[in-house]
């Protein structure tokens, strides 16, 4: 039976990777993922789970060693934010190209300059083209359902690739909230035990892994990396769907909330969902038809889902807490014009660039953006197509 | 996913290849002959060696083979005939000589 | 209660203004609401100026912005009151709480002609009576939930006794001290 409590979302992280126990976690602190680690840590040390915790040097040595563990026949994961990821760059790509299915949570933080600890989707964006699955959060509940969901859809057959569960760096990370916890042995039954086919410490079956690919095999290699990615979204939904069965809670690849009638949509990720919901709720109470599409798995990129998503719409805000230096959009707002374009959906887009480095994103910005899709359709007013919100000028 | 990578070659395509390209056998060097590459050919002057193994270690591609404590004739299935046990032998029991 | 109520907390960093508002998450979560408890993070040191916040409601709570038009703000720290505008879009028929050992009058002027309800507790007063030493947290945090009114003052006082025998129970002797300081802080407010 569910258990109703209450804690952050590192704190429902770390009871998450307690109650599946994994095999080994080499970690390096870094704010605002540090408590994940530190909560493991005394998890282990009170004898609650027998993790083999690997205090490391580096986070570049923290994803190496996920991998080697993982490698040698190990359910590994890590943690980390912001420097700590951009520190891993080279690992991350490996960690995908040779088809390991670990984890890493990632409290999203901005990336220096100006150096700053809040949140933005800077990092998770960053290494959104090394090959990991990508999946936000919420809340608390999201951060602690969506790692439950992690393994059984990394170590699936016909996927083994590494996925990465992101939530908010404070504010969903330090902010205490309700949430609804599984029993240690529905998680335990859910995940299962890990027992990977091929592994490198099998004595009776010897293995190589990450050979030198010679240019006639590294296209091959590559598409079937990418197919495998495809695949990942059927295993996503299904993995969802057995969650759901057992915990009750519904996810999919997005959410639509208040989308079936709607003219104007705002598609946005991460913490501010939560506060566009609430906009969203008051704006429906003075007749406006406006709704959220909350995108969840942001790789694989659910490129034809969301163009059906938003066809029937009349314009759609593109919410961006990233900046991608292509002055051209950021980066949601870059796969979304394309996914609307090659599915032949021409709606008008804005996309709007919110919350870096921490900056508050409140309801009335949410009243503010929706006020200026409305003026375009309605009036024929252009918005900047490209814009900072609450910038000052 | 096990394959035998001996299946698997420049004509295979995406789909049959292992995920990772991760490679399901040991010693699978040994398959692949690199002897094939040899120009010039390490030749064994059995009468003149006095078994003191000193070409062995200085092999690059181990195509020495040991047996009870003393050297056989070369493993040419393997040995690129780069020439450097010649040049190390100390009692000129091995030549080299032009060709395979 | 159908609204949500929205809390700010004003302290210095070390005094525990973000622990208060997160033990005011925990007991209103024991007394079935919504709750959310969270820090506005920065480089904070001892001693620098912070602020955490409060929802609580019941109904659930999906908002993850800080909060602009509180209905209750609590002052940790009466030296803030000269550094930091405490009353920043505090609600007109909502509350301010100031740990001093003034008295209200001596208080407004320096409250930018707030209208509303302004309450004064000497919580280093009660907290030295009361434990011997200085810890405002638990006084600003019945003082908070006594202005409220959240919950009734029994089901404050039954659930922090059994939230401190938790948390204190490897030095069960500062549980009475901490309880004492509670009672008392309803009582100087007469509330």
């Amino acid at each position: 039976m569910a258990r109703k409590d209450r804690m952050s979302g590192n704190e429902a992280t770390a009871y998450a990777i307690r109650q599946v126990n994994p095999d080994v976690m080499p970690a390096f602190p870094i704010t605002p993922s540090t408590e994940i680690p530190q909560m493991v840590s005394n998890y282990i040390a009170n004898g609650q789970m027998d993790t083999e915790f690997i205090p490391v040097e580096s986070e570049h040595s923290s994803m190496s060693a996920t991998i080697g563990a993982q490698a040698a026949g190990a359910r590994s994961l890590t943690a980390t934010s912001s420097a700590g990821l951009a520190l891993m760059w080279e690992e991350l790509l490996l960690a995908a190209s040779n088809r390991m299915p670990c984890v890493l949570t990632l409290v999203n933080r901005t990336l220096s300059g100006p150096i700053n600890i809040n949140c933005d989707h800077t990092d998770g964006m960053g290494a959104r083209d090394t090959g990991w699955i990508q999946i936000y959060a919420e809340n608390n509940q999201e951060a602690y359902d969506n790692f439950i969901m992690a393994y059984p859809i990394a170590e699936n057959k016909e996927v083994r690739l590494p996925v990465m569960v992101c939530q908010d760096g404070f504010i969903t990370s330090h902010a205490v909230e309700n949430i609804e916890l599984l029993e240690d042995e529905q998680v335990k039954n859910f995940v299962g035990e890990y027992e990977p086919e091929e592994y490198l410490l099998n004595p009776g079956k010897p293995i190589a892994v990450g050979p030198y690919a010679i240019s006639n095999y590294v296209m091959e290699a590559r598409k079937a990396q990418e197919m495998a990615l495809e695949k990942s979204k059927e295993v996503i939904l299904q993995v969802a769907a057995d969650f759901e069965k057992m915990a009750g809670r519904h996810y999919g690849l997005f959410e639509e909330y208040r989308c079936e009638d709607a003219d104007y949509i705002m598609m946005i990720m991460g913490s501010a969902a939560g506060t566009a919901k609430e906009a969203v709720d008051a704006l429906r109470e003075q007749g406006k038809k406006v709704g959220i599409l909350k995108l969840r798995v942001f790789r694989p990129f659910p490129a034809k889902e969301i163009a059906m998503a938003l066809k029937n719409c009349k314009a759609a805000a593109i919410m961006d807490r990233c900046e991608s230096y292509n002055t051209n959009g950021g980066p949601l707002a870059s796969e979304v014009n394309a996914a609307l374009f090659r599915n032949k959906v021409m709606i008008e887009t804005v996309n709007y660039v919110y919350g870096l480095g921490g900056r508050d994103f409140t309801v009335n910005h949410v009243f503010d953006v929706f006020n200026e899709l409305e003026q375009l359709i309605e009036n024929g007013i252009e918005p900047e197509q490209y814009q900072y919100i609450g910038l000052r000028k | 996913m096990r394959s035998d990578v001996n299946k698997i070659n420049e004509q295979t395509p995406y789909q049959d290849l292992t995920e990772g390209l991760q490679m399901f056998a040991s010693a699978t060097s040994v398959e692949f002959n690199t002897g094939e590459w040899r120009t010039d050919t390490p030749v064994y002057l059995k009468d003149k060696c006095k078994q003191c193994l000193l070409c062995v270690p200085t092999c690059p591609d181990s195509s020495i083979p040991v047996v009870n404590k003393k050297r056989l004739d070369f493993d040419y299935d393997h040995c690129k005939g780069c020439g450097i046990c010649a040049k190390n032998c100390p009692f000129g029991a091995i030549v080299m000589r032009e060709g395979r | 209660m159908n609204q949500t109520l929205e809390i700010r907390w004003h302290g210095r960093g070390g005094q525990g203004a973000k622990t208060a508002a997160l033990l005011l998450a925990d007991v209103a979560f024991k007394t079935g609401k919504y709750v959310q408890g969270f820090p506005e993070y920065g480089p904070e040191r001892m001693g620098a100026p912070i602020t955490a916040y409060n929802r609580i409601s019941n109904n659930v709570i999906r908002v993850h912005s800080n909060i602009y038009t509180p209905d209750l703000v609590v002052v940790v720290d009466e030296t803030l009151l000269d550094a930091v505008n405490v009353t920043a879009g505090l609600k007109e028929n909502g509350s301010i709480i100031v740990n001093t050992d003034k008295d209200k009058e001596e208080i407004l002027p320096k409250l930018k002609g707030y209208k509303g309800n302004v309450y004064t507790v000497d919580a280093r007063k009660i907290s030295v009576d009361a434990l011997g030493k200085y810890f405002p947290n638990s006084p600003m945090l019945a003082a908070a939930v006594a202005v409220s009114k959240v919950m009734d003052k029994d089901t404050f006082i039954n659930e922090m006794r059994a939230s401190y025998q938790h948390k204190f129970a490897k030095k069960p002797e500062v549980i009475d001290g901490n309880m004492k300081a509670l009672t008392m802080t309803f009582e100087a407010l007469g509330l």
